[in-house]
C-alpha cells in the first residue's frame, strides 16, 4: 500500500508542476494503480480542484481535461457519436462503474501501460496530449516518450470524420485485455493500433497499400498478417506472445470487416 | 489535517492521516455498512456515493472528499428495505457480506436507468462480486422489484 506524508490539491497547474519536480512527489489522478504500488510519497498532488474534470468541444476538436473519469468518456454523447461507439466499448469492460467513476484518463495516458484500453483508443482516435511543460505532442510520440516529471492537462481529439472500431481478447469479463485493437478509417487512411501487447500501444498504417481498392474480404485478412507481422508481442501471466500474436491477426481483421460494415451503413443512411 | 464534508447529509469536521482511505474515515464515523473486501479496488463492497456517483470508497482519499457529499447505506435506509426485501425474498445472499455495496449500486443503477435490460444490468453491476452466490438470484430480485415500481407507476 501507498504511503502518503503530505496531500496537497493544487491552486494551479504552476504550483502542482513545480511540486511534482521532487522525486518524492507524485500526481495521483484517479489514485487506484498507485494505492496498490508499495512506495512512500512525500507530496501526493491532486488535481482535482482545477477544473480539469470537463469535456469541452470546440468546432475542430474535443479537449478532454486530464481528470475525466473513464466513466464519462462512456457515456458521453459526442465522443461516441464521433468513435462509432469506440469511446464506451473501450472502457465498459474496465472493471465497474464504481471503479471508472475514479479511474481518470490522465493517470491511464500518462502511464502508457502495457495493458491499457485507453492508451489504445485514444491512439487510434488520433489524439494529442497537451502537456504543461512539453506542449503539443502526439500520443503516439507520447506513447514512446521517457517519462518524466511533467503533467498531463488534456486529451485532444480532433473532429475528422471516419469509422472505428474497438475490439479487446479478455480471458474473463472486467479483468485486465489479453490484446486490444483499434482500428479507425478517415478519408482512405486506415490505422490499426494494438494494445495490451502487453506493451504500451502501437500504431500500423497500410504502408504496403493493402487496403488501397477497399477494405474487403481478402484485404483484411492480408491487413490483419500484414500488422501481425509489424507488431512484437509478449508473453505474460494472461497469454503467451504467440498467442498474443494470432489475436493481433484476428482483431485486426475483425476490426476492419467491422469498418466495412459502417461504412456500408453510412451509404445506405445516406 | 483538517476536512470538511458531508455524510448522509450531516456535516462533519474531523481530523485525518493526509493517506486515510475515505472507506476507514466512513467505517470510524459509525458507517459500518462499508465493507473491505480486497485490496485491488475490484470487489465494490466499499461503494459508496460521493456527489451522487457510485465509487470506491477504498481508492479514494479522506482528503480528496473534503468538501463533498458522500452517501452511505445507513442515508438510504427507506430505498434499501424497499429493494432489499426482494433479494431477501429469493434467497439471493448466503453471508450477505457484499450486500450493502450491491444494494448501493444497484440503487444507483436505478437511479441512472429505472428500466434497465438484462445485459444492462449485468454491465452495471459486473463490479460487484458475490462469492457465495451465481448472482442468479440477485438477478431475479432486481427483475421483481423493478416490476414492482412499474407497478406502482412511480419510480424505481
Amino acid at each position: 500500500m501507498i504511503e502518503i506524508q503530505n496531500y496537497v490539491r493544487a491552486e494551479s497547474l504552476a504550483q502542482a508542476y513545480e511540486l511534482n519536480q521532487k522525486k518524492s512527489s507524485a500526481i495521483i489522478g484517479g489514485m487506484l494503480w498507485l494505492k496498490m504500488e508499495k512506495k512512500r510519497v512525500a507530496t501526493a498532488i491532486d488535481l482535482s480542484g482545477l477544473g480539469l474534470d470537463m469535456i469541452e468541444e470546440t468546432p475542430e476538436e474535443y479537449r478532454i481535461g486530464a481528470m475525466v473519469t473513464l466513466r464519462q468518456i462512456e457515456t458521453h454523447t459526442g465522443l461516441n457519436a464521433l468513435t462509432d461507439g469506440a469511446a464506451r466499448e473501450s472502457v465498459r469492460h474496465i472493471v465497474g462503474v464504481q471503479f471508472r467513476n475514479l479511474a481518470t484518463v490522465g493517470g491511464s495516458i500518462f502511464g502508457r501501460y502495457g495493458f491499457s484500453d485507453v492508451l489504445t483508443f485514444f491512439m487510434a482516435a488520433d489524439a494529442r496530449v497537451e502537456l504543461y511543460h512539453g506542449g503539443i505532442v502526439s500520443l503516439e510520440e507520447f506513447a514512446g516518450m521517457p517519462h518524466d516529471r511533467d503533467i498531463l492537462v488534456r486529451i485532444l481529439v480532433p473532429k475528422t470524420k471516419g469509422h472505428m472500431v474497438y475490439l479487446s481478447q479478455r480471458n474473463t469479463q472486467t479483468d485486465f485485455p489479453v490484446l486490444t485493437c483499434c482500428a479507425a478509417k478517415r478519408g482512405e487512411a486506415v490505422c490499426c493500433v494494438i494494445g495490451a501487447r502487453p506493451m504500451p500501444a502501437v500504431c500500423v498504417r497500410d504502408g504496403d497499400g493493402i487496403l488501397a481498392g477497399g477494405i474487403r474480404e481478402e484485404s483484411a485478412v492480408a491487413f490483419g498478417r500484414y500488422v501481425r507481422e509489424r507488431v512484437t508481442t509478449g508473453t505474460n501471466l494472461r497469454g503467451s506472445g504467440e498467442y498474443r500474436s494470432i489475436l493481433v491477426e484476428v482483431l485486426t481483421k475483425r476490426a476492419l470487416l467491422g469498418i466495412l460494415e459502417r461504412e456500408g451503413e453510412a451509404e445506405r443512411a445516406d | 489535517m483538517q476536512i470538511e464534508l458531508w455524510i448522509n447529509e450531516k456535516k462533519v469536521r474531523a481530523a485525518i492521516e493526509p493517506d486515510t482511505l475515505l472507506i476507514d474515515f466512513l467505517r470510524e464515523q459509525g458507517c459500518s455498512s462499508v465493507k473491505r473486501g480486497c485490496e485491488t479496488s475490484n470487489c465494490g463492497l466499499c461503494t459508496v456515493f460521493m456527489d451522487e456517483k457510485p465509487v470506491l470508497s477504498c481508492s479514494v482519499l479522506a482528503a480528496r472528499a473534503d468538501g463533498h457529499h458522500i452517501v452511505t447505506l445507513e442515508g438510504l435506509k427507506e430505498e434499501a428495505e424497499g429493494f432489499g426485501a426482494y433479494i431477501a425474498d429469493q434467497g439471493a445472499e448466503q453471508c450477505g457480506f457484499c450486500n450493502p455495496g450491491f444494494m448501493m449500486n444497484a440503487i444507483a443503477m436505478f437511479r441512472e436507468n429505472p428500466d434497465p435490460t438484462d445485459d444492462e444490468i449485468r454491465e452495471y453491476l459486473s463490479g460487484n462480486l458475490c462469492r457465495c452466490s451465481g448472482y442468479e438470484g440477485q438477478m431475479r430480485g432486481i427483475k421483481a422489484y423493478l416490476a414492482f415500481c412499474r407497478q406502482k407507476g412511480g419510480q424505481a
